[in-house]
């Protein structure tokens, strides 16, 4: 495709008369904005940067009014949305700098790249901050995993993810997958870096200081992933295939090398500013560069490597070829930076210069091929207040008595069905294949509650995991957006950590729908109420709309990544029974709340009715129980409640702990839903006798329920008991069988 | 004692390796990049894990051909101690250091894990910390660490006592289930478990800091020794 425009671009008068902007998902009233700021029409290649800029990707247009609702301000928050990721403070000089970002709509159809090149980006974010990336995390969604084009994309997506994150050697440490047919024809595939920096260390894409010299690094630009944010701001449909070429590729190794030289630049103390070419490349780089520092920017197309020949001006800055760089150096240390560079084998090209007069200059054999002003690009794109309606499904379940399922008896059997339900069975056909060990800091890998990594040269420790129950908030946005962010708490503060501030993924369906619209906006606000309560804030993140397959749009799924921090290494605390004689204390209330549950789609086969309820002042003071009574040194395990609730959780512990557990609960709760109702606000912790006193009166202190419900054996077998009855009674091994076997089951 | 860390582009075990040396021992250890053609101050090479130029062609196939590798041949050939991990065993394999070839694993995936492996072998410098027979956890996380030798080559290992490391679970089809081998004067030892990762409990486990003790008491035995003469 791209080959024929180059040979044959169509005028300003055939884009104007044609309406050929319309391909670019330019709309009439976008078009006639354009014309207004150029005081003309623009040629192909303007219409293609406006085009890109005023995508969603770029632009935010739909979403801004919901973004503007998030608390983005905290003490410990050093950089917030806006920038490459956001930063927030570890205290001593030391701060985190995390970001999460999708790659969905090129890994639906090219998986191995579409994932590979997500993760490689969000890496490049975090390094242009000036920030050491010390880990990756995923959050993905599947259609169900017995369908064959589910099990391509799966694979190849995790392998993609392996082949970057493992040969850059940043470690894959943590992340969730779901599966529901939701997301057939649609996955999500979100990655999140979490880095560190020093605070007098901090870079920002800023080209300030007119007339210095912009530079290029990275390999040669070539046609690869034109018009890729277009095409994320798209529904995909049967035509998507054809737009393969939209999807870029990686390589891993000039990224490593890329990665190396920029912090070693960065290190020098010569920048100025810098900033990765992602999402619309050298168009979104040079743009927005210029318009944080207020500046123009001048580009002599000539210049910039390319890959192929006879590349035109539209072609160099649609271009989204991976791991390249833009920078800005004071000329004089123009030597400095290219001797940091050569080392490392790149070449880092003049490419242009800041200049004064406001405006995104695009030389090409010597002819202005392109001028706009920079603030149309960046801050100009028209933003929409889309309407929004509460949709009939939200309305209808309502009346949906989820009590009124039939009782299951076969406790045994449910408890298998669940957990090899391939969203809670292990991950480990997954995790087994990331290197999730380089670096040397994770102190808790894959398979737990949040993952840890270590800050080397302190007692520190930074736990980090991503959480979202698309279910939950498709039932009910603003309680299943609160519950994403409480869930990610709680998976914060079970390993030891407090929570510090989230990073979001909005994945959503497509905006121009009223009751897609009404779930956006209900779920941010949801999100916003429980990063208030818990003073969290949103230092940034992604959106990612036109999330919709044949059958309509994805589950509402705002992806949340928190960042905690572990004030020291004693504290680290993971979910395994660690010793035979242990007490077992829910805290927490279990109420009968199945709506969304795993038990209501695994053993009913539906997704329906309301899902839990959250009190966010309860979520809260139980992070405090939770987390006061590790720094205690009371805990021996903690598991957060979630998928598959109480049961599930005690198998989990039980397999992962290689011990038993004999439990007896008294419940006013029919027997199946006292124990795989999903109620939130729950943990199961593990404590030695003499501990248990004190962690009832943390709990009791902080208005917490407490329950001593049972002790670990050291017999490898499952015993509950509930209202005097045995409900489940089984050896460990099997439920490990059933877990551990799911995934690799169904993918042999 | 003198530590120094091969960094090619593409090594990312390196501050690992690094780490390691500085945690377990404390001793001077310096990173080397791989343009460097003197490795005399050096006691102990460490060729860490990665992805050495890409794993362009073949994993290790061009790092062979680095300035810093015909050092490295000389230092191999004074009685030096070299250390090779994941890809600096591979590395070591290409430039003939060591026998042997790294074919991709037989589940054709990457894989990361904890393995346990025995100690077949421990009189090199490397191992002599371990008892012989001596049962260690060291993670693995490689997609070519099978390990190849023909028949004939692998009798020759035996009688040579060149098998150092064997896994008790072959993870990845590796012939008669070798993790680490010596060359046949025992200085040069390359192995796909990473006992770098493995020298605090906190990172799982501990068991890979004895390798690091042994080259340390190795180098200090023979160093007394050269004192005392």
């Amino acid at each position: 495709m791209s080959k024929k425009l180059a040979a044959k671009e169509p005028t300003v008068e055939q884009i104007r008369d044609q309406k050929l902007y319309k391909q670019m998902a330019m709309t009439d009233e976008e078009y006639a904005l354009v014309c207004k700021f150029l005081g003309r029409n623009p040629n192909y290649t303007e219409v293609g940067v406006f085009s890109v800029m005023w995508s969603e990707h770029c632009s935010y247009k739909n979403s801004k009014p919901i973004l503007k609702r998030f608390p983005i301000d905290g003490p410990k928050v050093l950089v917030g949305p806006g920038e490459g990721a956001g930063i927030v403070d570890i205290g001593d000089g030391q701060a985190v700098a995390f970001k999460i970002e999708s790659h969905n709509h090129p890994s639906a159809v090219e998986p191995f790249q579409g994932a590979a090149t997500g993760v490689g980006g969000i890496l490049r974010d975090i390094f242009s901050m000036g920030a050491r990336p010390i880990a990756v995390l995923n959050s993905l969604r599947f259609g169900r995993l017995e369908n064959d084009r589910v099990k391509y994309l799966f694979e190849h997506v995790v392998s993609g993810i392996a082949g970057y994150g493992n040969c850059i050697g940043v470690p894959t440490v943590g992340g969730e997958v779901m599966f529901d047919e939701s997301y057939e024809g649609n996955p999500l595939v979100n990655a999140m870096c979490v880095g560190l920096i020093n605070h007098d260390e901090i870079m920002r894409g800023v080209a300030s200081g007119i007339g210095n010299p912009v530079f290029y690094v990275g390999p040669e630009t070539g046609r690869d992933g034109i018009h890729g944010a277009t095409f994320a701001s798209e529904d995909l449909t049967e035509e998507s295939e054809a737009k393969r070429s939209a999807v870029q590729v990686g390589d891993p190794f000039m990224e490593k090398l890329v990665m190396e030289a920029c912090l070693e630049l960065i290190k020098s103390g010569i920048v100025i500013g810098i900033q990765d070419m992602g999402a619309a490349g050298l168009t979104c780089s040079s743009s927005e560069m210029a318009s944080k520092a207020g500046n123009g920017m001048e580009l002599h197309l000539d210049r910039v490597p390319q890959r192929e020949d006879g590349m035109t001006a539209y072609e160099m800055m649609l271009s989204e070829s991976q791991e390249r760089m833009l920078f800005v150096v004071e000329p004089d240390k123009e030597e400095q930076a290219k001797a940091i560079f050569e080392k490392w084998g790149l070449h880092c090209i003049n490419v242009g210069n800041v200049t004064d007069d406001g405006r995104l200059k695009l030389i090409h054999h010597g002819e202005v091929v392109g001028d706009m002003p920079v603030t149309a690009l960046v801050d100009e794109c028209p933003v929409y207040n889309k309407p929004s309606a509460v949709p009939a499904y939200y309305t209808a379940n309502a009346s949906v008595d989820t009590n009124a399922y039939a009782e299951v008896t076969d406790l045994n059997n449910a408890l298998i069905k669940v957990l090899s339900s391939p969203t809670v069975a292990s991950k480990e056909w997954i995790y087994n294949q990331y290197d999730y060990m380089v670096r040397t800091a994770t102190a808790v890998p894959p398979g737990s509650d949040a993952a840890v990594v270590l800050v080397d040269g302190t007692r520190k420790a930074i736990a980090m995991t991503t959480d979202c129950n698309g279910r939950y908030v498709y039932l009910d946005p603003e309680v299943g957006g609160r519950i994403a962010v409480s869930e990610a708490a709680r998976n914060i503060v079970c390993s030891g950590g407090e929570p510090l501030a989230i990073t979001d993924n909005l994945n959503f369906g497509s905006p121009e729908k009223p009751e897609i619209f009404w779930q956006l906006e209900k779920s941010a606000d949801g999100i916003s109420e429980a990063c208030r309560v818990f003073g969290t804030p949103v230092t940034g993140g992604n959106v990612s709309l036109y999330n919709e397959n044949a059958k309509g749009a994805i589950y509402p799924t705002p992806v949340i990544g928190m960042v905690g921090l572990v004030a020291d290494i004693d504290h680290i605390t993971t979910q395994q029974f660690k010793t035979a004689g242990d007490q077992i204390i829910l805290l927490g209330e279990t109420k009968a709340e199945l709506g969304g549950s795993e038990f209501q789609y695994v053993i009913h086969g539906v997704t329906e009715g309301r899902p839990p309820q959250i009190d966010l002042a309860v979520e809260k003071a139980l992070h405090a129980t939770v987390l006061d009574s590790i720094r205690a040194g009371n805990v021996k395990s903690a598991h957060d409640l979630s998928e598959g609730g109480l049961a599930v959780a005690l198998a989990e512990s039980s397999i992962s702990g290689r011990l038993g557990a004999k439990v007896t609960i008294d419940s006013a709760l029919r027997t199946d839903i006292a124990l795989f109702s999903e109620s939130q606000s729950r943990v199961l912790l593990s404590a030695s006798p003499a501990n248990v006193e004190a962690i009832l009166a943390t709990a009791k202190a902080n208005g917490i329920a407490a329950t001593v419900i049972g002790e670990v054996t050291a017999e490898a077998n499952i015993q509950v008991t509930v209202n005097g009855t045995t409900a489940i009674d089984t050896s460990v091994a099997a439920l490990e069988t059933a877990w551990r076997e799911a995934i690799p089951c169904l993918m042999q | 004692m003198n530590f120094g860390v091969l960094v090619f582009p593409g090594s990312n075990c390196d501050i690992d390796m690094f780490k390691a040396v500085r945690d377990v021992l404390g001793e001077n250890v310096e990173y080397v990049w791989h343009t460097e053609t003197d490795l005399s101050k050096f006691d102990c090479i460490l060729v860490p894990g990665g992805f050495s130029y890409g794993d362009y062609l073949r994993c290790g196939a061009i790092a062979r051909f680095a300035n810093v590798m015909e050092a490295l041949q000389k230092a191999a050939a004074e009685g030096k101690y070299i250390l090779g991990v994941c890809n600096g065993f591979q590395v070591l394999t290409e430039s003939h250091l060591l026998p042997g070839a790294l074919l991709r694993n037989n589940n054709l995936k990457f894989n990361c894990y904890q393995t346990v492996l025995t100690v077949e072998n421990n009189e090199t410098p490397f191992t002599t910390e371990y008892a012989k027979g001596q049962e260690i956890t060291i993670p693995i996380a490689h997609g070519e660490g099978s390990f190849y030798v023909n028949d004939e080559q692998l009798a020759e290992l035996e009688a040579n006592k060149q098998i150092i490391f064997r896994y008790k679970n072959n993870p990845n089809g590796s012939v008669s289930d070798i993790a680490g081998v010596s060359n046949k004067a025992g200085n040069v030892v390359g192995m796909m478990p990473h006992p770098e990762r493995a020298v605090k409990d906190i990172l799982g486990s501990a068991d890979g800091a004895a390798m690091f003790k042994s080259v340390l008491n190795a180098w200090r035995e023979q160093h007394e020794q050269k004192v005392s003469r």
